[in-house]
């Protein structure tokens, strides 16, 4: 298993501090980022991902054997390529340098396990919001990341493809990957995190195992935003 | 209103000179008359062959200048904006001066044939089209690049990705270049001189037609002219609304 450990870490923007002296070790199999919006939740993501530079700190990767970790991100709004679902895998597949004929097999696969076999030949950008979610997860379950980011991989799914949504996610997470994920949806992270995060501000005010975060939260923050009272 | 237009063509119609032009015209395009649809044929050859070899310059350009951050990129963006609205004399005079004996092209003896005139409207349409394509390209590019890097994809793949994923939109930029190309007249006027079955096309020929009095000729490529621009048009927007609802 990989291991993905941040210290310090400092992110600002236009003079404003959005991550604030973060230091987190992510060691359980799956975490969960809380926080009310503005939060710094997607940018923590962003950071750890790669796409952001740290104003300061460290982000550190450490793989048991001595190989690249290979991550994946789905973003809160996924973008989608003006072609077929598959062709939109295959492209993904290809970037990581994955051969044409393993490609067009594992994509495959990836959209059977979605349940999206049927919708393979589609243009992927005149599916439905739901679809197009999951489509994002099987692409990025394609490039089989050893770390997975989903930034609130449920936001606008109706109940049912939420459940079909966390259903994927969960076969990810059993296939071997390590999940970092942000919701807004309380029950959702009570049964996805084994770690639940809680940032506010751009600073991490609370870390606990989701039984003892949804229990006794320790910061008054934390336990008003569980209460749904959202002072700020 | 309809009363004043209806004088009107009465009094048009009451000129004789006018009327036989009309009729004439109506008689050249319906029967195909072969002096005519040779210069039709040398316009849309040559505004297609400036249009194919500005492509080659204008999308790399344009896709480069949306996607790369390299030094003289504003530079580049800046000349292709200012040229944009670059006057077709001016474009002719700068190709006609380099294609020109003494001219730093002069031993190609390229000067007064129909690859002149190619160059000539190339020149004029490829900041069109590079202007337009870079715009396209940065839209899609402002959507695509955090999913993009995500997914490793360095700047030249990404520069592919996006000419592939916008090309119903570069087709109509690509075609209002074509439409640009066809419709101009000072530009081809200059460099191929309007030589009668050599580098005559639609709008030197109706230019010099309408100079000389003979308006039959000049009337029925007038309309041929503004067909082809129609039809041009048209289909860009159909094709682009058919991609929409396919594609999204
Ligand atoms: N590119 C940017 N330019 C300016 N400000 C930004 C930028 N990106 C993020 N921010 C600011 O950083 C703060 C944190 O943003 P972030 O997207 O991480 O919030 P979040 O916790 O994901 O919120 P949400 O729950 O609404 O998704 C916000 O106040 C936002 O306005
Ligand atoms: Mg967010």
């Amino acid at each position: 298993m990989a291991h993905l450990s941040v210290e310090n870490l400092c992110y600002d923007i236009g003079g404003r501090r959005i991550i604030d002296s973060i230091s987190i070790e992510f060691s359980a199999r799956r975490s969960v980022v809380l926080g009310p919006n503005g939060a710094g939740k997607s940018v923590l993501l962003r950071l750890c991902h790669g796409l952001l530079v740290p104003t300061a700190g460290s982000i550190c990767w450490r793989a048991d054997a001595n190989v690249a970790v290979r991550q994946a991100m789905v973003f809160q709004r996924p973008v989608m390529l003006r072609r077929s679902a598959l062709a939109n895998l295959t492209h993904a597949l290809s970037l990581a340098g994955v051969g044409a004929s393993e490609a067009r097999e594992r994509a495959i696969t990836a959209l059977r396990s979605a349940g999206l076999e049927a919708l393979a030949h589609r243009s992927a950008r005149v599916l439905s919001g739901g679809e197009q979610q999951r489509l994002a997860l099987a692409r990025a379950w394609a490039l089989r990341p050893d770390i997975l980011f989903l930034d609130e991989p449920t936001a606008n799914l109706d109940p049912v493809a939420t459940r079909e949504v966390e259903a994927v996610i969960d076969a990810i997470h059993r296939a071997g990957t390590q999940v970092i994920m942000t919701t807004h949806n309380l029950g959702q992270a009570r049964r996805m995190g084994d770690d639940i995060l809680f940032i506010a501000r751009g600073r991490l005010l609370e870390r606990a195992s989701a039984d003892h975060f949804f229990r006794a939260p320790k910061s008054a923050e934390a336990a008003a935003f569980i209460e749904g009272e959202l002072p700020w | 209103m309809l009363e004043y237009v209806k004088r009107c063509i009465v009094r048009v119609w009451a000129i004789d000179t006018l009327r036989d032009a009309g009729l004439q015209a109506l008689e050249l395009m319906i029967g195909l008359d072969e002096a005519m649809m040779n210069i039709v044929a040398l316009s849309v050859q040559v505004s297609l062959s400036a249009v194919v070899l500005s492509c080659l310059i204008a999308l790399p350009i344009g896709a480069a200048t949306a996607v790369g951050r390299f030094p003289g990129r504003q530079a580049i963006i800046v000349v292709m904006n200012a040229f944009m609205g670059l006057p077709p004399v001016v474009v002719g005079l700068i190709v006609y001066l380099a294609l020109s004996r003494a001219g730093p092209l002069g031993p190609m003896g390229l000067l007064f044939t129909p690859t002149a005139m190619v160059l000539a409207q190339a020149l004029l349409v490829t900041p069109i089209i590079a202007a337009l394509t870079r715009q396209i390209v940065a839209d899609a590019w402002e959507e695509y690049r955090e999913q993009l890097q995500s997914l490793g994809s360095n700047g030249f793949r990404s520069a592919l990705t996006l000419i592939w994923d916008t090309r119903f939109s570069l087709l109509t930029a690509v075609l209002a270049g074509l439409g640009r190309a066809t419709a101009e007249v000072g530009a081809v006027m200059i460099v191929g001189g309007n030589i009668d079955g050599v580098t005559r096309v639609m709008t030197t020929a109706i230019a010099l037609e309408t100079s000389k009095g003979d308006l039959a000729l000049a009337l029925a490529l007038g309309a041929i002219l503004i067909l082809l621009v129609v039809m041009l048009n048209s289909s860009a927007y159909l094709i682009s609304e058919a991609a929409r609802r396919r594609y999204g």
